[in-house]
């Protein structure tokens, strides 16, 4: 084999790897097949969620598993699932925002404002930040801070006030999308037609063309321009 | 890290041909210019990708040969060793799958009060519907109208969807946007609260409703915290490994394997939903896939067991996109909203080859074509080759910004590995993407066995030989609700089952061996495995 081979240590026990793997194909190189901490394979999902140390470095670091290439002597460890809580709630049944998340997630208050959770993130996210926002009512603020969160859990196992920013952050971008933004004047339009029947004529008469016809209506369409 | 210098050189004559391909025009084809492109590259088309199934209800028809293996084996368990009268959940609408389709139909199920529990292979969400980047297609916009989604639905799938699929895909598109904004899904606006809509390849409208290049994981997550908020009852890393019949044939629950103890758990149902999800991760014609870890054909398979026709199972989508440098993400999916928004495909001399909104399967063949055939293809230094996805013109033709606004996931997967996706282009090859076919299902959800729906990838018909943009997200919405509806109903209404069996099994192996498929090879496959083949040698079992 021409690869050259770097050492690691998978739950501090040593295999070698080809170098420029991901930690997730460094793992089934050295033969794991993989049942939890893998999921999408393409950084979306938050399943591969992986702590690791360096040499030369005393701090931890993170990282998702199908992102992040192996580093010689890396010391690696998945972490496929921390135990959180999350608030039940019924959107439709909530009341001013803030109330709401005190009430649901009283514990936010509690932040320390030590920002562990943004050297945590692996979607380099401020959680600190988006917490914050969220405690000044700023919900639209707060939404647009947290919308690329993955949910993969590193933020709530290192909190050392406990907060799990990423449920705070799920509530409170349902609640601002539902209840402060508006609803699009078009849909309500389109969805009272379809609501009241004003399509199916059309529909109808077009499932039940020849598929010669079908084939020229299709040829005839006009493009929106780009 | 960035791009090798040998491909800075094929970049330079990108950027020299920029102003020029801003104001070309290129015609879309003809459908005799379609058909010619896709029996010359379209990888359907290989003669040795496929052969005919040799057993069970689709018994000679062709399909991919990685399904086919799957097919022509023998069940995990053995029917005689399982102790049906020992029943571990009793309830009325079982659904198998916990993606989008799966879990809306879960959703929905217990809305109409019936007793729900949902079962998944992994988490609940790891689905590839949490990895749909582009959006959702529905006709909401004033210049639009159903009838038109369905016009360009069905000349997408070159007319061999089943129409009423098609009608109910299109009529219920817009109520799904509604639904999932009043679930509080925060989609992309403009100021005034109006949806932003992007093209998708073949929709002669702007009509694909996004969140970001995140518009999956959105619904997905929304739906996931809903079903949490309902405390509907989920079992993960539990998939199913067989359905079970009553003795009129009628699907009255599955067999589960706890993934981790292995220990199997039997689900008696009224009605069983399934949303297992498609194939990618079979890699048809040794193609990489955009596709989700758990999509191992687990549905199929156990639906064909118990008698369920397969439709459209030659025609597999391979999307044009797919990253093919860096190494890293090789076969990742680029999404279509970058086309959709002005971003053109270019060759190594800088030229377009492609009007870039024809539909996936033309637009990859025409990819293949480029590369395959003329030559004109971007090499790494890994061998790979690829043509070029000209992503500056979103932000040249957009103003400033709009990349940072609409695709911030892509900015931030390729600046990881030092790649400015505002300055410089992406490298890209088709990479296997959809099922386009699967069990055949009726507008409600309904398969040909009684008491057994099917919802989103896992089911076939409405998307035809080839589905466009978009029109996934909307689809398992569209029938994983109503699926939910319909088996809740059916649970409520429908007679009681029977004595459970799993007779369906012991047939299935007898045909097996009547063709002479030796025993040894055991589906569902349920994991891929990755690993090398000298570990594998070595495990000596």
């Amino acid at each position: 084999m021409g690869e050259s081979l770097i050492p690691i240590y998978i739950m501090g026990k040593r295999y070698e790897v080809p170098e420029g793997l991901t930690i997730m194909k460094a793992l089934e190189w050295a033969g794991y097949q993989l049942i939890r901490g893998c999921g999408c394979r393409g950084g979306f999902c938050g399943a591969c969620a992986t702590v690791y140390r360096v040499p030369g470095n005393f701090r931890i670091q993170v990282g998702l598993a199908c992102q992040t290439p192996v580093t010689p002597h890396m010391t690696l460890m998945q972490l496929p699932y921390f135990p959180v809580n999350k608030a039940v709630y019924d959107l439709d049944k909530v009341g001013s925002p803030l109330e709401t998340l005190l009430q649901l997630y009283p514990e936010a208050t509690r932040c320390l404002g030590c920002n562990t959770c943004t050297s945590v993130c692996p979607q380099k996210l401020q959680p600190m930040y988006y917490v914050a926002a969220a405690l000044r009512g700023d919900f639209a603020r707060a939404a647009e801070l947290s919308f690329d969160c993955i949910m993969c859990g590193l933020c709530a196992a290192r909190c050392p006030a406990q907060l799990v920013p990423y449920n705070i952050a799920i509530f409170v971008r349902r609640y601002y999308s539902k209840h402060m933004r508006p609803k699009p004047r078009h849909l309500k339009d389109r969805v009272a037609e379809i609501r009241a029947g004003l399509h199916d004529q059309a529909l109808a008469g077009i499932a039940a063309a020849s598929e010669e016809e079908l084939k020229k209506l299709y040829l005839e369409r006009e493009f929106e321009k780009l | 890290m960035g791009y090798p210098i040998e491909m800075q050189e094929s970049i330079r004559k990108l950027e020299a041909t920029r102003a020029f391909r801003l104001q070309q025009e290129i015609p879309r084809l003809t459908p005799e210019e379609k058909n010619r492109l896709l029996e010359q590259c379209h990888p359907d088309f290989r003669p040795d990708g496929m052969r005919p199934v040799r057993v069970g209800p689709n018994k000679g028809q062709r399909m991919q040969n990685e399904l086919v293996d799957l097919l022509e084996a023998y069940s995990r368990i053995d029917p005689d060793r399982v102790d049906l009268s020992r029943i571990d959940y009793d309830v009325d609408v079982l659904v198998v799958g916990g993606g989008g389709g799966g879990a809306t139909a879960a959703l929905i199920a217990h809305e109409n009060e019936a007793r729900v529990l949902l079962t998944t292979k992994l988490r609940l969400g790891d689905a590839n519907t949490m990895m749909a980047e582009g959006g959702i297609a529905a006709a909401t916009q004033p210049n639009d109208s159903p009838y038109l989604h369905f016009l360009d639905t069905i000349g997408g799938g070159r007319f061999q969807n089943k129409r009423e699929l098609v009608w109910a895909l299109v009529h219920d598109a817009p109520l799904i946007v509604e639904w999932l904004k009043d679930l509080g899904a925060m989609f992309d606006t403009h100021p005034d609260g109006d949806l932003v809509v992007s093209f998708a390849g073949g929709h002669c409208r702007r009509r694909v409703h996004s969140c970001k290049d995140l518009s999956g994981m959105e619904f997905m997550r929304v739906i996931r915290d809903e079903l949490w908020n309902r405390r509907v009852e989920v079992l993960e890393f539990s998939p199913a490994v067989e359905l079970l019949l009553d003795e009129r044939g009628r699907c009255a629950g599955a067999i589960l394997m706890n993934l981790e103890t292995r220990e199997h758990i039997i689900v008696r149902a009224r009605a069983v939903i399934l949303a297992t999800g498609g194939i990618g991760r079979l890699h048809p014609n040794k193609f990489p896939t955009t596709n989700h870890y758990g999509a191992t054909a687990d549905g199929l398979v156990i639906a064909y067991r118990a008698g369920a026709r397969l439709l459209h199972m030659d025609a597999i989508q391979y999307h044009p996109t797919g990253a093919a440098w860096p190494e890293q993400m090789l076969g990742q999916l680029i999404t279509e909203a970058l086309r959709g928004n002005g971003a053109q495909l270019v060759n190594v001399h800088g030229e377009r080859f492609i009007n870039e909104l024809e539909t996936r399967d033309v637009t990859s063949s025409a990819i293949i074509r480029e590369v395959r055939d003329r030559k004109n293809g971007v090499r790494t230094p890994t061998g790979m080759e690829g043509v070029w996805l000209d992503t500056p013109l979103i932000d040249i033709r957009g103003g400033e910004g709009k990349l940072d606004r609409m695709f911030a996931g892509i900015v931030h997967r390729f600046r990881e590995y030092g790649i400015d996706v505002h300055k410089e282009p992406i490298l890209v090859f088709p990479t296997q993407h959809y099922q386009n076919g699967g069990v055949e299902i009726d507008p409600e959800g309904r398969t040909g066995i009684p008491g057994l729906f099917a919802a989103g990838e896992v089911a076939g018909g409405v998307q035809g030989r080839n589905r466009l943009g978009g029109n996934s997200l909307v689809d398992i919405f569209v029938f994983g609700r109503r699926a939910g509806q319909a088996a809740a109903l059916f649970a409520r209404e429908g007679p009681s089952p029977g004595k459970l069996t799993l007779e369906h099994v012991r047939r299935y192996h007898r045909e097996l061996a009547a063709e002479g498929i030796e025993k040894g090879r055991v589906s569902p496959l349920l994991l891929p495995d990755y690993t090398r083949p000298e570990v594998k040698e070595r495990r000596y079992s």
